[in-house]
């Protein structure tokens, strides 16, 4: 039997679908039994949502008032007190997840194995370097916790229909005020969310300002697609900071990625080599991005993206 | 604050196209380009704003590496850093016992911020910065792209999938930054002579006295799988009939 802590990622309501996620890969590896932790201010809502993820044994919910907002210094002492029961401690590998699990690694005196691609025995799992150009094989040392974050765009959430037991659980933990939240600031947004989205358009350079970044938004909306962009788009404030896809932004695994306006950088190639169909609109026919992109279309995107949107309506 | 301490690690040019050794023992890394981690650099650049506005007395550029990350450190220097150290390794070490040298010289040196990049473009890990933040007990705020210091706090900006998270911070901290914190001032050529009577020490791992943490084992290296170039259409409807037929629209 291989005991598994999988801790979630929520917003104080809803469950983060990186989770179901975390789930499938710990699921694949032998003998799994998975707990997962909810640490909140009030937990129910998401241990509900988490309890339904199949695969789960246990959910375990700790409440305080501290555990309000994601502050890893207050919940990674929580999460290593727990940790000594389990031979895994999973996180998604996003950015919750990316700031918690090295904490607590630390905290139980080990190395963590960042972006689990594949597990391949009880102590091997691949994982991607340089931008995802070299794939490693590496090996956990034995007799020690595993502490890892899932690679979540190299998984297929796990289904839903279970109704695992919900218990709450205590541990003993001095946390510090050394770190006070202040505030999240969000784009509003009635769009899919880029990291769970089917269809996702994103956009580049190209587009040249945030008026014209209008074309990527109108044919994402036709479609009911996500948005993303490269970081030259961010950078040059066409759009918030959040849709950034790549390396430094967000891994993303859509059916269908539409690329429009952009060069294809190794930095922004590695945040989408899981798509399902990747189509480029670029007018340099010279440009990376046709390397990898299953359906290319060598034009001026301001010619095509609103032919291409109307087109969709009919 | 007295004194920023600074991670400058030595890697891979971001503009290099890395590639598996025939044999999957590792990445090509002879006669490749190697510079400062980009992230690192921000780290640089953002203490080095922060003395020049006067918060902080000192910025001390660490590195831990052979003696080629020597190099790197010069350019630190010549960017404005005051002095570097340099901790000698035989083997590139896990990142726990990064964090643990980050944690003895920020002792040893009574500092009042460290600052590391968010990630090391080889590595891709993003572990030393919330390792450090543990085993100092003091806070970890990460992927910063807005840094503003107030007296024995700092409010910082971070980048999170969900946006903007602002936290403030009891100093002593470690902050990682992220890409659009700042963008990098350009060396000159006269600070790079004057950067070469700046004081680099040396000191090995072994006199740290650092325990290594168990290593996670690189077993063996494969290139990734890869996409195939897929089919060119001549225009928007030869777009949407290759869509359709995927059943994609
Ligand atoms: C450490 C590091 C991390 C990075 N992380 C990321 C990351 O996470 N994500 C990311 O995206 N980038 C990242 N980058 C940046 C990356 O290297 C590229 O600079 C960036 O992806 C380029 O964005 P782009 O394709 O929009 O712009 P460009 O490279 O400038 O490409 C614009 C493209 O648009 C085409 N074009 C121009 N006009 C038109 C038109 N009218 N119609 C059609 N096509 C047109 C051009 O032919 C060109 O191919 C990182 C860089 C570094 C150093
Ligand atoms: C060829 C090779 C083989 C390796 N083999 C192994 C192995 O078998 N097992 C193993 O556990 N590790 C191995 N490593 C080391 C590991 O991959 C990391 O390079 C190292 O552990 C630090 O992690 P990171 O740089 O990815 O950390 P990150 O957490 O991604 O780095 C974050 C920040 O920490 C700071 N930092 C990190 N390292 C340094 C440094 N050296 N000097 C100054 N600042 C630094 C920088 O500010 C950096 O931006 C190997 C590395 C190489 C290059």
């Amino acid at each position: 039997m291989a005991k598994i802590l999988i801790v979630a990622e929520h917003d104080g309501k809803n469950l983060n679908a990186s989770i179901a996620k975390c789930v499938a890969c710990a699921s694949s590896i032998d003998g799994a039994e998975i707990d997962v932790i909810v640490l909140a201010a009030a937990a129910g809502d998401v241990a509900a949502q988490a309890a339904e993820i199949a695969g789960v044994n246990r959910v375990l919910t700790i409440e305080r008032p501290e555990n309000e907002h994601p502050v890893s210094s207050v919940l990674g002492p929580q999460v290593a007190a727990l940790a000594g029961g389990y031979a895994y401690v999973f996180g998604p590998s996003t950015t919750f997840g990316r700031d918690l699990m090295p904490h607590v690694a630390a905290l139980l005196g080990v190395n963590q194995v960042t972006d689990i691609m594949s597990v391949e025995g009880s102590h091997t799992f691949k994982r991607p370097i340089y931008a995802g150009n070299a794939i490693v094989t590496v090996e956990a040392p034995q007799g020690s916790t595993i502490v890892a974050t899932v690679r979540v765009a190299s998984y297929q959430a796990a289904a839903g229909g279970n109704s695992a037991t919900v218990e709450p659980a205590s541990v003993e933990a001095d946390l510090p005020a050394h770190t006070r939240y202040v505030g999240l600031e969000s784009a509003v947004s009635d769009r899919p969310d880029l990291q769970t989205a089917a269809s996702v358009v994103a956009g580049g350079r190209a587009l040249g300002s945030e008026e014209d970044f209008g074309l990527i938004y109108k044919l994402a909306d036709k479609m009911g697609a996500g948005v993303g962009a490269t970081r030259a788009a961010v950078d040059a404030g066409y759009c918030p900071n959040d849709m950034q896809v790549g390396q430094t932004g967000k891994i993303i695994a859509p059916d269908l990625y539409i690329a429009i306006g952009i060069s294809g950088a190794i930095q922004h190639l590695t945040g989408i080599k899981d798509a399902g169909t990747i189509v480029a609109i670029n007018k340099d026919e010279e440009a990376p991005i046709f390397e990898v992109a299953d359906i290319g279309l060598v034009a001026d995107l301001f010619d095509v993206v609103p032919e291409l949107t109307s087109a969709l309506e009919s | 604050m007295d004194k920023i301490l600074v991670g400058l690690k030595r890697v891979v040019d971001y503009n290099v196209r890395v590639q598996v050794k025939s044999d999957g023992s590792g990445v090509e890394t002879d006669g490749v380009k190697m510079s400062i981690n980009p992230f690192d650099e921000i780290a640089l650049e953002e203490a080095l704003r922060i003395k020049e506005r006067g918060d902080a007395n000192e910025v001390v550029a660490v590195s831990i590496g052979t003696a080629d990350s020597q190099q790197q450190l010069r350019t630190g220097l010549a960017m404005g850093a005051d002095r570097a150290i340099l901790v000698t390794v035989d083997e590139a070490p896990d990142p726990l016992s990064v964090a643990r040298i980050f944690l003895s010289l920020a002792e040893k040196e009574n500092a009042g911020l460290v600052m590391l990049g968010k990630q090391a473009i080889d590595g891709d890990n993003s572990q030393v910065a919330q390792m450090l933040g543990a085993l100092w007990g003091r806070p970890q705020a990460t992927f910063a792209s807005g840094v503003t210091l107030d007296g024995d706090t700092a409010r910082v900006i971070r980048e999170v999938d969900a946006g903007l998270e602002t936290v403030e911070v009891d100093l002593p901290a470690v902050i990682s930054v992220d890409l659009r914190l700042n963008e990098p001032r350009y060396v000159k050529l006269p600070d790079i002579m004057k950067a070469k009577k700046k004081p680099l020490d040396e000191v090995a791992l072994a006199d740290l006295g650092i325990e290594a943490g168990p290593p996670i084992k690189e077993l063996s290296f494969a290139p990734p799988e890869g996409r195939q170039r897929g089919i060119i259409v001549e225009d928007v409807a030869g777009l949407v009939t290759a869509l359709k037929d995927k059943g994609l629209a």
